[in-house]
């Protein structure tokens, strides 16, 4: 029934006319850190995200990217509404969703679905697959008892499972079968939104294309938006035309796809592109370079000052450490947030950023001057930076 | 290895599907529960326990039927049987066993003594079980809501039990029977349907439900919390919360099945502490008073005939004895079963 040799399919394909569905704007998650004892104070915040800003068009796809721990999980949560976030906003469908009641949320449920990374805990063991899919039409009452099965077989062939299968139990599926029914409940209640968390992960590799191709399938027959985080670069690359890098809980660039795999301009970016195995390499003959990134991710409890990627960043200068770069838009469809932003091997001398946040080469504020343009606003300007002329262009 | 083709044309080859079909049927996947229900079934001494177990249950429903219809008489003074000169001891061997009489009878009184032990077992398990299911009742909703809630609501909950478990248990028992049980049979039979606490042997027996559930919630609570809360950090909790499931859906659909095992764990072994803790209680002088048999009272009166009658001393001890392990082995069964990491 499942393993069907996967076929080719080709890479989604970006829209830029697409009205956005969802504009995350300057969104904050912050975890407290308790002091042990009796009175358990709070001592700290995990800055697990801080001022994340994007867009996303519906029926289109956005990737989310960065090293473990990086805060693309957590995004997705608190856009979920699974955590309530410290700050900022989500704007779905216009409507700010960060500070609803969890009474309002009900309906906000039915259109914002994920999918889990580890289809092993995802479903209930002691709940047949029919239970499983069926809830959430249950708990909508969205049809009446009778027709719940019919749907839910229904869906289950969509998702490429037999519909005789439904009750069976979660244990008697494979990890490639289970996704699949996580991806058949998320389904269940036709979102115009899914959260993809590494939804392939956890499968091997044989399966993680077939999975890939059921989203795109369902991502085109339901014309479903898609935040799909990963840390596996090239699915990222496949499955979305719009693509984030994370690090430490911001955004350091953020772009198209073929700008961001042929010209990334954050030393970030960068070194995790080179981090890729490239199977073209041994044609091309020779070694490739590949950037090694020295010591640990910072904590985010005490994150660096400035800009947060300075303490293992070879471009790093004095303004790194005292003024945080904004997410610059470079391109139509392209923002950094470097003060040295290029391509590899051809970053500016001077930080490009200094007109812009009112400050000097070293960093120092300029009397009189101040930062001139909203920085942290989602989506794209018409205008941008030309970073070979230094002067602001348009398209 | 190769089969020679002329040996293949001997077998009837089925069709795909059927063959497909016969395969899944001998490798259907089974789900935890027949998987634990087998491993019991395999192992004998639960089966014997079990069987043994069934055989009590059925004596305790049974009695008050048998009663009834004049099978068995557990208030019937036989005193022609009865050697008044030995101040009370049964004609015959063995506390006067006979075929009428087949344990014997009761040294005193000559009531027949399998008549007040089969009876015996009605009060005896309708307390312990009803005071277990309380118990459990209480304890697992506890348990869940504490250890799914966390924070403040866990802590109360948390001081409580440390409340209960601090409370001097057996003390509290003998000095609040008489008033509590005066209580109940004065004023709460007054309310509507509560009626038939008028019974003296129903209020005493509720008195003891009420000081047995009251004081045995604790552990299982704990239990309980302590599943709850790596249960709650599982996915699939957090996919409900995302379809919309509400605080109840949480709790009782997503949560409390996958704490059955430990529950059920617990509730087996629970009946027997309460038979032995009702028995004690019975012996004590609290609870239902003769000559309504349990199995503390007729213990109770049994130890003033030790060396007079030894079968009267021995035969209700060597029931409650047989009784309570029976329950027991059963529990650890049912623990082995669900649990196959652990090891006796």
């Amino acid at each position: 029934m499942e393993e069907l040799v996967a076929e080719a399919h080709a890479p989604s394909q970006l829209n830029p006319d697409a009205a956005p569905i969802l504009e995350v704007e300057n969104l904050q998650m912050y975890f407290p850190v308790r002091s042990h004892g009796l009175v358990r104070r709070v001592v700290g915040q995990v800055q697990a995200v801080d001022g994340v800003s994007f867009q996303l068009g519906a029926g289109s796809s956005l990737g989310l990217v960065g090293e473990s721990g990086c805060g693309k999980s957590t995004t997705g949560r608190a856009i979920t509404r699974l955590y309530e976030p410290t700050g900022g906003a989500i704007r779905f469908e216009g409507k700010d969703i960060a500070r609803i009641s969890p009474k309002n949320l009900k309906p906000i449920r039915r259109d914002i679905q994920m999918i889990f990374q580890d289809p092993y805990t995802s479903l209930n063991p002691r709940h047949t697959v029919g239970t499983i899919v069926g809830a959430p039409l249950e708990i909508h009452n969205l049809v009446p008892k009778d027709k719940v099965l019919p749907r839910v077989q229904e869906i289950l062939e969509v998702v490429g499972l037999n519909p005789e299968h439904y009750n069976r139990y979660p244990h008697e599926f494979s990890g490639g079968q289970r996704q699949r029914i996580g991806i058949a409940r998320a389904l269940m209640l036709q979102p115009k939104l899914l959260v993809a968390d590494e939804p392939v992960s956890a499968l091997d590799v044989s399966i993680q294309a077939q999975v890939v191709n059921l989203l795109q399938d369902v991502q085109k027959e339901f014309g479903i938006a898609f935040l799909f985080i990963a840390h596996d670069l090239a699915i990222v690359r496949h499955f979305c035309p719009e693509i984030a890098v994370m690090y430490l809980g911001k955004i350091v660039e953020i772009a198209d796809r073929e700008t961001l795999y042929s010209r990334p301009h954050h030393p970030y970016t960068q070194a995790l592109l080179s981090a890729v195995p490239d199977v073209r390499q041994a044609a091309v003959g020779g070694r490739r370079e590949r950037i090694r990134l020295t010591g640990d991710v910072p904590s985010p409890i005490n994150p660096p000052s400035g800009c947060r990627f300075r303490t293992r960043c070879s471009l790093a200068k004095e303004i790194c450490a005292k003024v945080e770069p904004p997410l610059l838009q470079v391109g139509a469809r392209h923002k950094v947030a470097c003060h040295f932003p290029g391509e590899l091997g051809h970053a500016p001398q001077t930080p490009v950023t200094t007109g812009i946040c009112g400050v000097d080469a070293q960093g120092n504020t300029v009397a009189g001057q101040t930062a001139d343009i909203q920085l942290n606003a989602p989506g794209y300007d018409t205008t941008w930076l030309d970073l070979a002329t230094g002067q602001r262009t348009g398209a | 290895m190769t089969i020679p083709a002329s040996e293949m044309e001997g077998h009837a080859v089925p069709p795909l599907g059927e063959s497909e079909e016969g395969v899944a049927g001998k490798v259907a996947g089974r789900s935890p529960t027949q998987l634990a229900m087998a491993r019991f079934r395999a192992d004998k001494l639960s089966m014997i326990s079990f069987y043994v177990s069934c055989f009590v249950v059925f004596a305790a429903v049974a009695s008050p039927i048998l009663v009834k219809i004049g099978v068995f008489d557990p208030d019937g003074l036989n005193q022609d049987k009865l050697n008044t000169d030995l101040g009370g001891i049964p004609h015959g061997a063995f506390g006067g066993v006979s075929w009428s009489h087949p344990l014997g009878l009761t040294p005193g009184n000559g009531e027949d003594l399998l008549s007040r032990l089969s009876f015996s077992m009605t009060y005896s398990l309708g307390i312990a079980l009803t005071g277990t299911l309380i118990t459990v009742l209480i304890g697992v909703v506890l348990g869940i809501i504490s250890g799914f809630s966390g924070g403040f609501v866990d802590a109360t909950v948390g001081r409580f039990i440390d409340l209960t478990l601090s409370f001097p248990q057996t003390m509290m028992l003998l000095a609040l029977a008489a008033p509590t049980v005066l209580l109940i049979r004065k004023d709460v039979s007054e309310l509507p349907l509560l009626g038939f606490l008028e019974n003296p042997d129903l209020a005493n027996g509720l008195f003891v439900v009420i000081i047995l559930s009251a004081f045995g919630w604790p552990p299982v609570a704990r239990v309980v919390r302590g599943q709850v809360l790596s249960i709650r950090e599982r996915e699939f909790i957090e996919a409900a919360k995302l379809i919309g499931a509400s605080r109840k859906r949480l709790y009782f659909k997503e949560v409390l099945p996958n704490v059955w095992a430990p529950i059920l764990v617990y509730t087996t072994l629970l009946i027997p502490a309460y038979i032995s803790a009702e028995a004690a209680f019975s012996f004590l002088g609290v609870g239902i008073k003769p000559p309504t048999p349990t199995l503390g009272n007729i213990l109770r009166d049994s130890v003033s005939w030790t060396t007079a009658d030894p079968t009267y001393f021995f035969l209700p001890g060597i029931v409650l004895a047989l009784t309570v392990v029976a329950f027991n082995l059963v529990g650890d069964g049912a623990r082995d079963a669900l649990d196959p990491k652990t090891h006796r």
